[in-house]
This record gives C-alpha cells, structure tokens and sequence, in this order.
C-alpha cells in the first residue's frame, strides 16, 4: 500500500541552508561605516573576542534565502489552507487586517523604555484591550503581561498563592498546600501549580464527563486546600453544569476558583467566568482573539481576576489618570514581574483589533457558529465514532477509536489518513482521560460546506478501517516523508547540524 | 444549519449552561469596524507615539537593528504564520527544519552545544536558567551581578520565589564598570552564579575569569546576553566556559514593537540536555530513510510530566525564532560581523564625542559593546526629556528609572542605524542642554 512519495522534485528535496553555504556568497549590504575606524584591538582586546571567525555560520545570497524558506513552507499544512480542527488549540482564521495593524510604524518602532508621555497611543492600546477583556469575562482585574497561556497560568496560580499568604499567613502551618485539578486537565496546569509551590491532587471525572461533586466535596474537606483550576468548558468539550456550585464548594472550603480560559472560544458573548464565580482566569489570545499560532508562538496570555485580588497582578500595571495613560509599579502586593516590559504587545494590537472588527454581535455570533460546527460533526459522526458522553458538546467534541480499534486501527492511524484528505488531523489522545481520544475543533472559521467535506472524509476513513485497514495504518501517502521514527529520535537524539564527520548525539 | 442539528434558535445551543449565567445582553463592546475605520483608529493611535518616528539611543533589553526586507517577507507567509506548534510531523516539516537550523545557529553563536527552539524573552530564559541550574546541582543558592537588566532580576525573583532558591547579590566594581564575587561566598551551596556580557552597563565582563570562580565551587556559570548580536564580535560564552547561556534575540531582525513578542535563546552543554525546558527540534527518520525533524525529548515537558516536568512551558515562541533564522542566515557570517564592527565603531565613536563635553564623564573603564554609561552634570532625566522636546531625539535611558541612586547618568545605544549625523545631533544637544 506504500504509494511513491512526490520525491524526486526539487522543492521537495530542500537541504538544510548550511549544507548549502559557500564560502564568500552574501546577501546583505549595509552603508559604508561613516564614522573614523579606530583599531579594533582599541575597542575591545583580542582576548575577549571571537577566535573562530563564526565558522559555520551559513554564507548564502538573498535568493538562497527566500527560494530555502518558500520551499520548506510548502511542507507545512497552515490554516489559510484549509481546516484545522486540533481541539483545544481554536485553530480560526487569523486576519491579515490584523497583521497590517501591528506593522503600522508608530507601533512597530516604538522602543518599550520611551517616555510614557512619548508612547501614549501605545499604553491607550494596553488600556483598551484591558477593559474588553474585563467586559467579556467579567473579570475586572486584568494583566496583558504574560506571554503564553501556560505563562498567564502560572501568573495566576501565583496570585492565588499570594492572596492565600496574605489572607492566612505565611508560615509553614498556616499555609494551604493543595491546589485540585481534575483528571482531563491539560499538562500545563499541574506544571503551572508546582512551579507556583502547590502540591496537586487530583479530582476525578464522572462518567458522564463532568467534574465529580462528592470527590470534590471529600477533598475539600480538609483545610489545606488552596483552590481548584478548571478548565470551562472542560477537555471533553462540556460545559461544567455545576459550575456555580463547584466555585461554592471550594470557596466554603476557603480555597479560589482558577479557570484555564483554553475553551473561551464556547463561551464570548454568552456566559462569562465572572459570573460563573471563577477567581481568576487566563486567557489564550492566539486562540480565542485570533492572534496567529505561528508555528508554536508567540502566544499572550492575559490573567485575569476579581478586584478582590488585583493587588497581587503583575506590575506595571497601565492606568488611566488626568493626564492619559500612564504605568503603576507602585503596588506592594503584587507578585512582580513575569516578564521583562510589558507583554507581547504585537499580539495586544492585533486582539483589539479582532474584538473592535467583530464588534458585540461579531463576537457572539462567533461563538455561535463555532459551537454550531462543533455540535453539526458530534450529530454526523456519532454513527461512525464511538462518542463517549452523550451530552451536547459546546466547541468541541470528543471522540474515541473503539470501534477502529477491533480492526487494529488506532486514533493515530486515523489521524495520519485525515491528511490524505486535506485536512489537519485533530488532537489525539488528549484529554488523557479518554482512550484514544480524537478532540474535534472545527472553530468558526469553516462553512457548512468544508464541515461535510470533513465529516465526508471521516466516514470514508471509517469505511477503510474496515476494508483496508492497512491502507489507513500506513498512512500519509501524500507527504513528501512518511511516520517518522519518533522513538529512534529520542533515544540518539540528534538536535544541532554539523560539519560533515563532526557529528555526534546529545 | 441550526435545523440540521435539531435546533430552532442559537439560544438552544447554549441549553447546557445555567440560565442564571447566561448573558441577557449584548457586551458593552462598541459595533464592528470596518477595514477603513479600523486603520485609521489604529493610525491615529500610533501617531501619538512621537517616540517612535525620531532618532533614538535608547537600547538597555531592546535594540534597534536594520532587518532586510525579506524577513518579514517570508515570515508572512500563510505557511508560516498561520501553522500550529508541529505536532504532526509529515505535515509540518517547513516549521521543524527551519527550528533545527535556529537551533544550530544559536549553538555556534553561543559556542554550545545544545540549544531549544527557544523561550518567550530573553527574561523569562533566564529565570527558567536559574532553575535549571538548581535541578543540575541540587544547590539552592544562586549569586546575581548587579549588573544584570534590572527587569531580568525582578523575573528571576517571582519565578523562584516558591523554589526555594535563594537569589544573592554579587558586588559591583564601580571603577571597571564590572561584577565581581566574594570566591569566599561561592562555595558548595551555590548552584550558580549568573552573569551578563555585555553587561547592563554596557561593559564587557571577563566571564572567562567568572566561569573558573564558579567551576572551583562545583557551581555553573549562566551566562545572559540582551544585546544578541555582541555575539558575532566577542568570545562567545562557550568558549569562556558557560554552563548555560540565554539571550535576548531581538536583536536579530525583530522589530521593538514596545516590547514584544520577542524571542528567547537558550542553549546549554550536551550533558544537561534533558534538564533543557521548553521544546527540542532533533533529526528522525521515515521507514524510507528519508529524513526530517520531530519534535523530541518530550518525556521532559508538562504534556507527559506534569507535575514534574523542567517546566511549565507547552509552546516556544515559533514565528519570532523564524524571523531571528532568517535573518541570521540572510546577514550570514559577513555581514553579522560588520554590523557588529559598525556598531562597536558607532558607540566608540559617540562615546568619546560625549566624553569630551565639558561636565560629562564616562565612569566605567571596561571594554564596551555597542552601550556605554554616560554621567551628566545634571539629573539625566530632566536633560533628556528637554533634548526630546527641544531637538527631538531619544538621547538613551535615564538609569534613575531603575536606579534612583544615579540620578545623572545615562545609558546610551548606538546600533548600525544610528547615522554619524544622528550622534553628533545627540552631541550638540547635550553639549547644548548641559547648563
């Protein structure tokens, strides 16, 4: 079944730029130094400078550059090609207006460390951007410093830390150590919890798919814990029904409430975690605000939380006073700073602008068609799928290779087979409380007509599963490489480029 | 399609959420804009950043350099920005090998051996280098120049505060303008000792001599860079015998757009490559021997450690590590030497020109870079806000903004872009505004 790959073309043979390289070729040029060349060895002494005279640095002309990085781009699948449905991760359109706006000069050139009265069309930007977010998740504390959502957790858990100190006390026996997390969460909130001092526990899920209230309440019974962080909706894409009476559980239990705003994409226009009685929250603004992914970031994860414990954000925070915009280091609660200046303020502009294009009804329509695709796929794939929770899914939905599997094809086969069609597989097993989990995230950004494309292909692969099983476990024919050997990789890793007869494994 | 799923109203998707917390109203955000409306209110906005249309010394974590066109050409490709983190090999090998070729670049301008495909900032690299240095060493004590980006620290100091690592202050030696240790206080507790070069001060640190003070106590030697193209002109970190090095790399073709996104450079000894946080790009096979990359190492990260993974880290900062990689490779070998020589030359040259006003010194005696401290006859502040208004150029950064015990001096930047005519602009300001 193995089908010839499209292999011998040259923009399917890239080599690496430094196998490339010939010595004297370049692709720059700078003016002519305009100022008096003082002797080198006056500046700085030779013993503190290079000796290797950057050997192996890659010597290659403009063209070299711009026909190596077109031809490796054509083997990447990207959203403006078609749909990318990895649950969890709102794969939706990412604008081009919003690009343009971050490249306006007077923002792009704009140094972190000018005067504030010098940048105030850049603090206003900050400023905004935090009054909507306050508004759309009913949160009025709000900082955009965070570069990530794991980063914005972690600002988070922190606060969470801080309050509870300030509240208890700090010492060892006043101290509350567990912070609660349920089993479907993501990787990054039990990292995030320890990294903050916490020690986890872990809650787990009914069979129906939601948080387990009895095992929440048994472990809320001591006095030692210091909150919960939930993902709403959670990994399984479901709304957590007992929303208000889980936050009330944790808080008789003297603990807060710690969102993972991953799913915010279910929820804009039409619930907010501030009224659900959520402490704090991080937002994702690479998936919700449609801030490009860019191959692994950057990313912005703004946090989020009740005026109770905004004292303890991240400084500086950006005010308003009479004189306009201005930065506040003063506040002594705070945690400190996560990140050197302000935050990825590239992804602030291009979020403002997405909420300011979509508007009220924009943002609630959003989330309409993207719970309305999400709810379409769960409906047409269930005959082929095995689903395991029967309530509506709300972005997202869930589904497992059980039935595949007794022809000995698996979520990964499957996944692999949907890039035959075109598609971009969808997140496999994850949450890992579900086995071989396939997380389906169509976003708002496809029409009825790829969605049924998509299912199309879903059912032809179920089909395969049965007739050629083989043909779907070897799958992708269509790349230009096949599976690669991901545990050979790892055992001998080989992680730098080097000289011909130079290399050697980490 | 409502119909298709059974459903008469939108509202009706929304069944599984409690009407209690089901919003009755729209949110209080303004009607759409359109594409014009929307240009024009970011247009007006950027406009009230006067600081970004004139010339400007300021450099202290963020730098002006020259990026060719084409950067920022081929980074907008939908290719490139609109891709995932590449969790799927066979479709995402453009974003995989051009993270192997950053990889392989940030070791040989590092001089180390193993590099990940890089972390948010140069700051939050350097937080995540202290504890990786306490995980090598199970030490927890960890000594910090006091000259180091003061917003660096202040990172340092919340990531490690529930750690249990101690951060400890070394001295400062206020002639050369250098970091100095007590060899007294580097002892069998110490995990590290961190260090910048060039440092905050602009000054060249003699982080060879630093890393044998370090290696006789058993510690590591992390080395932090902000201004990242220093690397192409001095000894680079490995070679002077750091454990683990960060930098800043927006020096690399990244634009200052008020402080980011920018992107992380981390990179260590082959030893500690599985104590690296954050993502590793390596070479793999398919069944045809055909090569590509993966992602791998993932047993260290959270998504299969959890709790106990070396960080919480789940994404790099993707597209800013492509623009870093085509520029480096665009500017190539050459031409990273000669900016930095033109950059050297630059500051050398506006360095003595502001050394011979009258009133002004130049305190510090080391070698320098491309930054150096100049000390005013007045409070800098008051002065540079005066040269802004009155000569509109950006003469460098008050250090009373961190440091209000140096109310006169001032740290300059001179990049490749700063013309002759530029300087001695600044220098007729100042020799002008002085009293």
């Amino acid at each position: 079944m193995n089908q010839p790959k499209a292999s011998t073309h040259i923009t399917q043979n890239e080599s690496l730029i430094f196998e490339r390289s010939q010595t004297g070729r370049t692709g720059y040029r700078l003016p002519a130094l305009d100022v008096d060349e003082a002797p080198l060895d006056q500046l700085v002494p030779a013993r503190l400078r290079r000796e290797d005279d950057l050997a192996g640095v890659p010597e290659v002309s403009e063209v070299d550059v711009v026909r190596h990085f077109t031809r490796i781009s054509t083997w990447n699948y990207h959203i403006d090609l078609g749909m990318y449905p990895l649950g969890s991760c709102t794969m939706k359109y990412n604008s081009r207006l919003n690009e343009r706006v971050a490249r306006i000069p007077g923002f792009a050139n704009l140094h972190p460390l000018a005067p504030e009265r010098d940048a105030q069309g850049a603090l206003q930007v900050i400023y905004e951007l935090q009054q909507h977010l306050a508004e759309i998740t009913g949160l009025a504390g709000i900082s955009l410093q965070p570069a990530a959502g794991a980063h914005g957790e972690m600002t988070g858990v922190m606060i969470i830390r801080a309050f509870l100190d300030a509240r208890d006390g700090a010492t060892e026996e006043k101290r509350r150590h567990v912070m609660l997390i349920p089993d479907s969460a993501h990787g990054t909130n039990p990292a995030s919890a320890h990294l903050s001092g916490f020690t986890v526990k872990t809650v787990r899920s009914t069979p129906e798919g939601q948080t387990d209230l009895d095992a929440l309440r048994e472990l809320c019974a001591s006095n030692d814990v210091a909150g919960l962080m939930l993902t709403n909706p959670n990994t399984v894409g479901l709304f957590e029904k007992n929303i208000r009476e889980i936050c009330r559980i944790v808080h008789d239990a003297g603990g807060l409430v710690y969102m993972d705003g991953a799913n915010m994409n279910a929820l804009v226009g039409w619930a907010r975690p501030g009224d659900m009685g959520v402490d704090v929250i991080h937002l994702n603004l690479h998936k919700t605000f449609s801030t490009p992914h860019g191959g692994g970031g950057p990313g912005s994860g703004p946090c989020c939380c009740t005026r109770e414990l905004e004292p303890y954000l991240p400084v500086p925070r950006v005010v308003r006073d009479d004189d306009g915009f201005a930065l506040d280091y003063g506040e002594p609660r705070s945690i400190g700073r996560v990140k050197a200046f302000f935050g990825n303020f590239g992804m602030h502009l291009r979020a403002l602008s997405y909420i300011l294009t979509h508007g009220a009804d924009g943002l609630r329509e959003a989330t309409e068609a993207a719970v309305l695709n999400a709810r379409v796929i769960a409906r047409e794939l269930t005959g082929e799928y095995d689903r395991p929770f029967n309530d509506p899914p709300m972005h997202e939905v869930v589904f497992t290779d059980k039935r595949q599997g007794r022809k000995g094809v698996n979520t990964l086969d499957i996944a692999k087979r949907l890039i035959d069609y075109g598609f971009h597989p969808m997140t496999i097993y994850f949450p890992l409380i579900v086995q071989g989990a396939m997380l389906i995230e169509p976003t708002e950004s496809v029409g009825r007509q790829e969605i049924q494309q998509f299912v199309e292909a879903m059912r032809a692969i179920s089909r395969e599963a049965e007739e050629t099983p083989e043909l779907v476990r070897n799958a992708p024919h269509t790349t230009r490489i096949g599976r690669l050997d991901e545990a050979a990789a790892a055992r001998k890793p080989v992680l730098r480029w080097q000289p011909e007869g130079k290399a050697t494994a980490a | 399609m409502l119909r298709s799923v059974g459903l008469e109203s939108p509202e009706e998707l929304f069944s599984t959420i409690p009407a209690d917390i089901l919003l009755k109203d729209l949110l209080a955000v303004p009607p759409a804009l359109s594409e014009m409306e929307l240009l024009a209110r970011f247009e007006s906005l950027a406009a009230q950043n006067s600081a970004a249309a004139r010339p400007s010394f300021l450099g202290a974590g963020a730098y002006s350099h020259y990026s060719p066109t084409i950067v920022d050409a081929l980074i907008q490709r939908s290719e490139f920005f609109t891709a995932y983190t590449p969790y799927q090999p066979e479709v995402s090998q453009g974003t995989l090998q051009a993270i192997f070729e950053f990889q392989t670049l940030v070791c040989q301008l590092t001089g180390m051996e193993v590099a990940n495909a890089s972390m948010y900032d140069g700051s939050t690299g350097l937080a995540e280098a202290v504890l990786m240095a306490e995980r090598v060493t199970r030490r927890r004590k960890v000594l910090v120049s006091p000259a180091l980006h003061p917003e660096y620290l202040r990172v340092a100091e919340t990531y490690v505060e529930h750690a249990g690592v101690e951060l400890q202050r070394g001295d400062f030696d206020e002639g050369a303008g250098l970091s100095s240790f007590d060899e007294a206080g580097v002892d069998s507790e110490t995990a590290a000792l961190v260090v910048q070069s060039p440092n905050f001060f602009g000054c060249v640190e003699e982080v060879e001599r630093l890393a044998e003070v370090a290696h006789k106590a058993g510690a590591l030697l992390v080395v932090c860079v902000t201004e990242a193209i220093s690397l192409a002109m001095l000894k680079s970190p490995g070679a002077c015998g750091a454990d683990i090095v960060v930098a800043e790399g927006q020096s690399f073709g990244v634009p200052l757009s008020f402080g980011g996104p920018y992107v992380g450079l981390f990179a260590t000894r082959e030893k500690y490559a599985r104590q690296i946080p954050g993502r590793l790009v390596g070479v793999a096979h398919d069944k045809e021997g055909r090569r590509g990359f993966v992602l791998t190492l993932a047993t260290r990260e959270q998504h299969i450690r959890r709790e106990k993974a070396t960080s919480n880290i789940c994404t790099n900062e993707g597209l800013i590590a492509l623009a870093a990689t085509i520029y480096l490779e665009t500017m190539g070998r050459r031409g990273l030497q000669e900016v930095a020589g033109q950059c050297a030359q630059k500051a050398a040259y506006a360095a003595r020109r502001i050394g011979e006003i009258e009133g002004f010194s130049l305190p510090y005696s080391a070698p320098r870079f491309n930054e150096f401290v100049a000390r005013a006859p007045l409070p800098a502040a008051g002065l540079l806000e005066r040269i802004a208004d009155e000569h509109n150029i950006t003469g460098g950064l008050a250090l009373s903004h961190y440091f209000p015990d140096r109310p006169n001096d001032l740290l300059v930047c001179v990049t490749e872009t700063n013309r002759r005519s530029e300087i001695d602009a600044l220098v007729a300001a100042l020799r002008e505004t002085r009293g």
